[in-house]
């Protein structure tokens, strides 16, 4: 066993001690309720977060759609569970291939755009998914998929969350992982270098989409309803925000970006009036002061006072 | 539905398109004269134009003017508004990398949003009756006095900002400094001050926009500005990015194609027609309807 594969057993095992606390203060009702909600919220978050770091940050492929993906993971597994009877499980992972394979289908033509246009596009097509989905009238149209029941617990969260995690730090730390990093680094001196540019960025926009689409069922099976109103361009501005606080390419600074802002927004929640002018001036500020994230892109457990753990944790 | 009553619905719908067109070409101008110069797509864009109908709205309800100089005074406001804005949250940025400015302008855009909603409240405002409501039957047509009033606004604002870009020193150090920045500085340009009057002018037309908007549609709330941002700068990637006579030809071309899918199939896919028709330019000619190919050079 190599050294990266002992310090990722070490942190399962420190997780599963922290999941087992967390777990254990909400059977035993310390948690309330409010506070249960906005630790699944983070869950959902961190998904979304560390999925759009692999298209955002690894690749550099400015997308601003993620949202979009969401909805159709939500759906998706909505229509599996209420209209087909199937376990949860298969709801997840029927949501996780409608929004890959629709991620795959979209990000073919577009992975061509670059920068700027590539961010408009996106958006424009996580919009459009949203109108198709509010015109559908099987799935509720714009009054939402209602009915939905509540299979999303704290464990399904973690473990999925813990899942989406390792999946996508092995994906960066494989070759496929440093073949997208290069194309963020320089396009085309990675296509000189031989690297498939186009099957790389695609590869990665379809396992972000996928991932986009299993935090989409974990949110429709904890909220009772789908709605397209959760899915707008402005959610997907969140999830982006959440990335960059973080820092572009740094898992743990996702993870840290979704806890904080998840945290922010609940801690304000009982200011409503000012919540959105804090959280605006906040996001301007961050961006003056440290506009790399708050970890750039370093990953928290290379840090010097983790080092002397020997192994590192969360 | 037999011809002569298609082919009236058909110039009908022709109408209302170019009126809501214009309105999006005068939002598309700031978002291309911004992107033209410094590269960077303002989402708060949008919110300007929301905050122009604001003032627009206290200047005629509170102040009881007239149209034109409510329009003038909100235009005259929200520029200053604009080029506030650029000096404390974008001009720190100059040289940040891309991905922080666009935060930056996300942050802005719900700043403008939510202060508005706290010192208006969010409920929508009845805009003034500012002009008497004139219908005229041109034959089997029909235009009314606001149509009229935004096509001639439109008009004239676009003959006077083709003037200053075209035959004044500002426009031409304007067009300098889209060009090349840096060669431009070093030319004697101060590329600070010519980015700050672009935004200037980019926030009065959107105020000039939000205003008529409110004349045409009696109803204004603070969070109008998103779509018709977002519609704005569809238009302005249609007809070019950078490009001006882009915007203005984007901004008819899209507020038409508009009108036509909400009359004939249905005013629910309004909106993804324009994200769609967004997706098809950037797909087979993402310089615009007015841009030319320009190569990468490596």
């Amino acid at each position: 066993m190599n050294l990266s594969r002992i310090k990722d057993l070490k942190i399962i095992a420190l997780s599963v001690v922290g999941f087992a606390i967390i777990q254990l203060l909400l059977t035993e009702n310390i948690i309330g309720s409010f506070w249960e909600l906005n630790i699944i919220l983070i869950g959902i978050n961190i998904i979304m977060s560390v999925s759009l770091n692999l298209i955002n940050g690894y690749t550099g492929q400015f997308s601003l759609g993620h949202a979009g993906f969401m909805a159709v993971g939500a759906y998706v597994s909505a229509i599996l569970t209420v209209k087909f009877q199937m376990p949860f499980l298969v709801g997840l992972i029927g949501g996780a291939a409608g929004a890959g394979a629709l991620g795959f289908l979209i990000g073919l033509p577009t992975l061509r755009l670059q920068g700027d246009y590539l961010a408009i596009a996106t958006l424009g097509l996580g919009e459009i998914i949203r109108i198709c989905i509010l015109n559908i009238p099987y799935v509720g149209g714009a009054s939402g998929f209602m009915g939905i029941p509540r299979y999303t617990s704290f464990a399904w969260t973690f473990f999925i969350v813990l899942f989406s995690i390792f999946f996508i730090k092995n994906f960066v730390n494989s070759s496929h992982g440093r073949a997208c990093i290069a194309i963020r680094e320089n396009e085309i001196a990675a296509e000189a270098m031989g690297v498939d540019t186009t099957k790389y960025k695609v590869m990665a926009f379809t396992i972000g989409a996928a991932f986009a689409g299993v935090a989409g069922g974990l949110f429709a099976h904890y909220f009772y309803i789908a709605h397209p109103a959760s899915f707008t361009f402005m959610a997907s501005f969140n999830y982006l925000t959440m990335v960059v606080m973080g820092g572009l390419g740094s898992i743990t600074g996702s993870i840290v970006g979704a806890v904080i802002l998840t945290f922010i927004s609940a801690a304000l929640a009982s200011w409503p009036e000012f919540r959105m002018i804090i959280y605006s001036l906040a996001l301007i500020l961050l961006m003056f002061y440290r506009p790399q994230g708050l970890f750039g892109n370093i990953e928290l457990t290379d840090l010097k006072i983790f080092k002397r753990f020997k192994g590192g944790r969360k | 539905m037999d011809f002569s009553s298609f082919s009236e619905q058909l110039v009908q719908q022709l109408i209302n398109g170019v009126s809501l067109g214009s309105i999006y070409a005068l939002i598309a101008l700031g978002y291309t004269m911004v992107y033209g110069i410094i590269k960077l797509i303002n989402f708060a864009h949008g919110d300007i134009y929301m905050v122009g109908a604001y003032i627009g709205f206290f200047a005629t309800s509170m102040l009881h003017l007239p149209v034109v100089p409510a329009l003038i005074i909100s235009m005259i406001v929200t520029g200053l508004l604009g080029m506030l804005i650029e000096r404390l949250a974008y001009r720190p940025l100059r040289h940040a990398p891309k991905v922080s400015v666009l935060i930056t302008a996300i942050g802005v855009s719900l700043f403008l949003e939510y202060t508005t909603m706290f010192f208006v409240s969010p409920q929508p405002r009845t805009f003034p009756n500012v002009m008497e409501s004139v219908t005229y039957h041109m034959g089997p047509f029909v235009v009314n006095s606001q149509q009229i009033l935004i096509l001639v606004i439109t008009t004239i604002l676009m003959l006077v900002l083709t003037y200053i870009v075209q035959k004044t020193k500002v426009g031409k150090a304007m067009r300098a400094v889209s060009f090349d920045t840096e060669t431009a500085q070093l030319m004697g340009i101060d590329a600070n001050r010519v980015i700050s009057i672009t935004f200037g002018i980019g926030s009065a037309l959107a105020a000039a926009g939000g205003v008529l908007v409110g004349v045409y549609y009696n109803s204004i709330d603070p969070l109008m500005g998103i779509m018709p941002g977002l519609k704005a700068f569809i238009a302005a990637v249609l007809g070019g990015i950078g490009i001006i006579p882009g915007a203005m030809a984007g901004g008819v071309i899209l507020g038409v194609i508009e009108s036509l899918v909400s009359g004939f199939l249905s005013s629910t896919f309004r909106d993804a027609a324009a994200f769609a028709i967004l997706i098809l330019v950037l797909l087979f000619k993402p310089s615009g309807l007015f841009g030319k190919n320009t190569r990468e050079k490596v």
